[in-house]
């Protein structure tokens, strides 16, 4: 999961150059450091809800809970866990 | 009325906490008419200075123009100094259809309805024509107001990366099963100064079956070979399915703006667009001159054409004094520092030297990307830029920055 995300903001947020340049790993701070603005966060939201087949609640898809992406694992295996259970 | 301690000393540690990183917005008070010299009083109570300003958004020169002031001054007379209404209950009188029906002419439209502000005209038009079965599709560049808009709309909302088209088309492809597919834009990003690629937009749009929306607050009298805008510049003029703007930049400099486009969406704004329903008329002075405005630009370009020169000379001037700026061809010129601190202290110098400047940085621009944003006007001469050239230059030597890329800024001063 970790690198289908990681490849996903790589793609989807940075430009080519950036993307060299850039060391992301699943700790990097996305939203507080600029990297994904909170307003452009909505799809990287619809690509974890199609991938997973999950629903993320917008009141749980929150700048903090999507600024890390081992923050955004957890919320993701949390929604999975309640569909499975 | 209650007004407990432990709030007052929230918003007191709120407000501390803005000045202790440094983004704490400073007023500087300014004793004379907008214009390329001013008076201006910083830090409050200092004594005044003459300076140059190269941060208004007064393109033109027209904010303090004869010609908009006498027709200000006859409006005042004959028509009044406020409406006391919103427009559908008894606000609207005859010079805002006058002002209307010429900003349709101007901006190449079926119809157009005045805003008390563009923020205003922004904020309403999304939620007024949009529903749930749509999709917004907007660079992610696109000014502030836009945001709000977009947020206020029960339409889903979707961003492409700044000006790319590749990623614009895979929007578009992925938003296929919408009822409608709106592309939203600025025409010049305000902080970088580029340009929507408008005729590459324009071909996607028609490719997709999608709708285009402009905003051309920081276009609209000057850029294009008659001033109508980026989609004059790009060629498609006509095209354009909404068009905000602002008579709060080139065009008089006062306020008020606009929605025009589509008859049917501006229709629809003026039976449902909240900020149009429950706010004031633009008052009658405004909506005068804003027509006196648009008759200027329309029966020569002199003014615009003299700013084109004067954005030449400028950006020129910096490069050839060894400053990084953005490329591009608007009257915005930003001139790239990285660092917060260092655009902060370089305005500082600059104002020390009499031109007026601000630094911009995280979060109104993106993190690393610290700039000094100059914006050129009509009302600028070839002498006075070569005089400010001088100051840049003088300035950039103290810092040690002229001759020095992008990595050798931030090598020196970190990003």
């Amino acid at each position: 999961m970790k690198e289908a995300i990681l490849s996903y903001i790589k793609k989807e947020y940075l430009d080519e150059d950036e993307a060299d340049d850039m060391a992301l790993d699943e700790n990097t701070p996305l939203i507080s450091s600029g990297i994904v603005d909170s307003f452009s966060m909505v799809s990287l939201k619809r690509f974890l809800e199609k991938k997973y087949d999950v629903k993320l609640p917008d009141e749980e898809a929150t700048p903090q809970a999507f600024d890390t992406v081992t923050s955004i694992i957890a919320l993701v295996n949390k929604h999975l866990a309640k569909k499975g259970a | 009325m209650a007004y407990p301690a432990a709030v007052r000393e929230a918003w007191q540690a709120e407000l501390a906490g803005i000045r202790e990183k440094g983004i704490y917005k400073e007023e500087r008070f300014i004793h004379s008419p907008q214009a390329a010299h001013i008076s201006v009083e910083f830090p409050s109570g200092a004594a005044l200075k003459e300076v140059v300003n190269l941060c208004a958004n007064n393109y033109l020169g027209l904010s303090s123009h004869p010609e908009v002031i006498a027709a200000a001054h006859k409006a005042l007379d004959e028509r009044g100094y406020g409406m006391s209404s919103v427009r559908f209950i008894c606000g609207t009188q005859d010079v805002h259809r006058t002002l209307e029906q010429k900003l349709t002419e101007f901006l190449g439209t079926e119809d157009t309805i005045l805003f008390p502000s563009c923020l205003d005209a922004n904020a309403g038009v999304f939620e007024a024509v949009l529903g749930p079965e749509d999709v917004m599709i907007s660079d992610r560049l696109v000014h502030a107001s836009i945001v709000d808009g977009i947020r206020l709309a029960k339409a889903m909302h979707d961003t492409y990366k700044h000006c790319d088209m590749a990623h614009l088309e895979e929007k578009l492809q992925e938003h296929q099963d919408k009822r409608i597919r709106l592309v939203i834009t600025d025409g010049v990003f305000s902080m970088d100064g580029d340009f929507a690629p408008l005729d590459q937009i324009v071909a996607l749009a028609e490719k997709y079956n999608a709708l285009v929306f402009l905003d051309d607050s920081h276009a609209s009298g000057f850029i294009g070979r008659t001033g109508r805008g980026v989609h004059e510049h790009f060629g498609v003029m006509g095209k354009m399915d909404i068009i905000t703007t602002t008579l709060g930049k080139a065009l008089g400099g006062a306020s008020g703006g606009c929605v025009s486009g589509r008859k049917e969406i501006v229709e629809l704004c003026r039976q449902k667009a909240r900020p149009y329903l429950f706010s004031n008329a633009v008052p009658p002075p405004i909506a005068a001159s804003a027509i006196k405005v648009l008759e200027i630009l329309s029966a020569t370009t002199e003014r615009r054409d003299k700013l084109e020169v004067n954005a030449k000379f400028w950006r020129q001037g910096l490069i050839d004094a060894g400053f990084v700026i953005k490329d591009g061809e608007s009257p915005i010129v930003p001139v790239m520092l990285f660092n917060a601190k260092l655009a902060q202290d370089v305005a500082r110098d600059l104002y020390y030297e009499g031109i007026y400047v601000v630094g911009f940085f995280f979060p109104v621009v993106a993190a690393g990307q610290a700039r000094i944003r100059t914006q050129l006007s009509a009302d600028h001469d070839i002498p006075m830029l070569a005089r400010a050239l001088e100051a840049f230059k003088k300035v950039g030597a103290k810092h040690g920055i002229l001759g020095l890329d992008k990595k050798g800024i931030i090598a020196k001063y970190g990003q």
